[in-house]
């Protein structure tokens, strides 16, 4: 399974190196960047999903936080880039570990309302600390992306950057499913009690894939202030959190490749028809309650299930 | 104004926003008691009831008792239509999948609304007025006695349809064993359409009677969701005299908060006391550690 996984990958990385090549407008490139940019942030989302068992209603806050901490510590406090990114990540860590820590120890689904809350009271302080982060008008002028002596300051370069971590990510993402921690985690979607009688301390690898997840949106953010330069609290919204969700539930949240497909379509469609772009809300509500109803295991499944019509439901196939 | 009378009119004010989120969480009580859902799509239903009162009255001229009335009663269809819709075809779903559920039955209303209304802000005319009654220097928009009144209405009448009709005692017995419910031979599929159907209906008249105070549009349902759950939390998921009492005690802190400390921070008080709610006492205030634990959501 992890050899296919890995071809996987490698046809993947491939196909990316030669799509700048096909596609020389530069719309289309920034697009795509922001497709990679939105599938780092729903990779870590579908491991919490698929693997835990687990919701959150507020990664767009974590994404949301890695991008404002990068963009504010680079702007006021001149902190080189790259510093601002580990540092926001790990204070994004930090954050979701105190969310974690209580709420995933409870059964049931006490998280998905905490990151909820969260999430809001992070919307809330993005508007109203205006000295800081400029309020509803956001604050610009964030400088670019610079690695050694490397300024990322064209969208090529920006391309190659974030879909370059978008494979490492899955790399990564792939790596934690095939290990301990990813199968401990599947026996805990069989049962929880008979992980637990095994000695499977489920509570602990719940809260580390709920903080890895976090942190691969805080990463996502961080490279979102340096691609746009200019941040204003209406991206981190609730919507936005409700969105990622979607994209992962339409793709397969059963894969973390459903997640990439998820999210590369519905990042896609809208700037192609402008139908959707107008009525998003209603499109997107309808998209994943059918979704749900009728295809539970997402594109990814209904690809598996064309290829493989008489197999049985497969869950947590990667 | 003296503080003292200030400190009365925040109270006043905060007693009225506090019966809609106290309204609201009993609507999240009555699906989590029949079913143990915990329905996001609550506060759509409150932006529902709002704005079709809103404009049945402002574009249509239609007298409010009868908007009220109407209003109420297409919210109450559209929570039986999305009971049918989603909820109903689902077979064994996992809790994940019924968060998903109700998260995108959320946004479709939304969606619709949005189809419907456009992105427009609606305003309902007060119930009978604007001329504020003065009391111990605090003055009292007649909508306030409306809103408490009219909550106060509600509290009785759910009360008695738990107590006193068949279809509310069935209900209750599904809260306490769905099994057994079954085996006596009440229809469970059908008393989890009527839990969504009352608790659309509920929602909807919070929804119309704050729309004097506070302006409609498709966007608003999802804070009267956040807090109305801060509200159901806090006074124990499920429990509702809890929920009443949740509802008018973050109302006043939320009123008192924003008039004495910040109002940017407004909306951020019920969170902050969602989020202590969960981290230290998951069972709410009102709730009993025991009970809570044999739950689940």
């Amino acid at each position: 399974m992890i050899k296919s996984n890995y071809l996987a990958l490698l046809i993947l990385a491939l196909v990316l190196a030669f799509i700048p090549l096909a596609i020389s407008n530069v719309y289309y490139l920034g697009i795509l960047i922001f497709v990679g940019i939105n599938s780092l942030i729903t990779i870590g989302l579908s491991l919490l999903m698929g693997y835990a068992g687990q919701i959150s209603l507020g990664h767009a806050a974590f994404f949301g936080l890695g991008a404002y901490l990068s963009g504010v510590l680079s702007t006021r406090l001149a902190v080189p880039p790259v510093s601002a990114l580990l540092l926001a990540a790990l204070f994004t860590a930090l954050v979701a570990l105190l969310i974690g820590l209580p709420t995933l120890r409870l059964k049931g689904h006490y998280l998905a309302m905490a990151t909820l809350g969260f999430g809001q009271i992070v919307y809330i302080v993005f508007n109203a600390w205006v000295e800081m982060t400029g309020g509803p008008s956001g604050f610009g002028n964030i400088p670019r992306l610079r690695i050694g002596g490397v300024v990322f300051d064209t969208d090529l370069k920006y391309f190659y950057l974030v879909w370059g971590l978008v494979v490492v990510g899955l790399f990564f993402a792939v790596n934690i499913i095939h290990s301990r921690v990813g199968r401990a985690l599947r026996t805990m979607h069989t049962s929880e009690v008979a992980a637990g009688t095994l000695g499977i301390n489920t509570v602990r690898y719940k809260i580390q894939i709920f903080v890895i997840s976090a942190v691969y949106a805080s990463v996502a953010g961080s490279l979102y202030a340096y691609f746009v330069t200019f941040l204003s609290p209406g991206t981190f919204g609730i919507s936005f959190s409700i969105l990622l969700v979607t994209m992962v539930v339409f793709g397969g949240r059963f894969s973390v490749w459903g997640a990439l497909l998820g999210t590369a379509v519905l990042s896609i469609l809208p700037e192609s028809l402008r139908i959707i772009k107008d009525y998003d809300v209603l499109v997107y509500g309808a998209v994943l309650l059918l979704v749900m109803i009728f295809f539970p295991e997402g594109l990814v499944g209904l690809i598996g299930r064309v290829f493989r019509p008489r197999s049985l439901p497969e869950k947590l196939r990667t | 104004m003296t503080l003292g009378s200030q400190i009365l009119q925040y109270i006043i004010s905060g007693i009225s926003i506090g019966s809609i989120y106290a309204l609201v969480a009993l609507g999240f009580n009555i699906i989590y008691n029949t079913t143990g859902i915990i329905n996001f799509a609550q506060g759509e239903f409150v932006m529902l009831g709002g704005i079709t009162a809103a404009s049945l009255v402002t574009i249509f001229h239609v007298p409010i008792l009868i908007a009220f009335l109407a209003a109420v009663i297409i919210v109450t269809a559209a929570g039986a239509f999305f009971e049918r819709l989603a909820i109903h075809p689902l077979k064994n779903p996992s809790v994940i999948t019924l968060i998903i559920i109700t998260i995108a039955g959320s946004i479709l209303l939304k969606g619709i609304a949005m189809f419907i209304w456009g992105k427009d802000t609606y305003f309902l005319p007060s119930f009978s007025g604007d001329r504020p009654i003065h009391f111990l220097g605090a003055a009292i928009l007649p909508q306030t006695v409306w809103i408490l009144g009219i909550t106060g209405l509600v509290v009785i009448l759910l009360s008695a349809f738990f107590k006193f009709t068949l279809a509310g005692k069935a209900m209750r017995a599904v809260a306490s064993n769905r099994m057994a419910a079954s085996l006596v031979g009440i229809n469970v599929k059908k008393m989890v359409l009527f839990s969504f159907a009352l608790s659309a209906a509920v929602g909807a008249v919070g929804g119309i009677i704050i729309a004097p105070i506070a302006l409609m549009d498709y966007d608003k349902g999802a804070i009267f969701a956040l807090k109305g759950f801060a509200v159901a939390a806090l006074g124990g998921i499920g429990n509702f005299g809890g929920a009443i009492a949740a509802g008018l005690i973050l109302g006043i802190l939320e009123a008192l908060g924003a008039g004495l400390i910040s109002s940017h921070y407004k909306d951020a008080i019920a969170l902050m006391v969602l989020l202590l709610v969960l981290f230290l006492k998951p069972s709410g205030i009102f709730g009993s550690a025991q009970e809570s634990r044999l739950k689940k959501f």
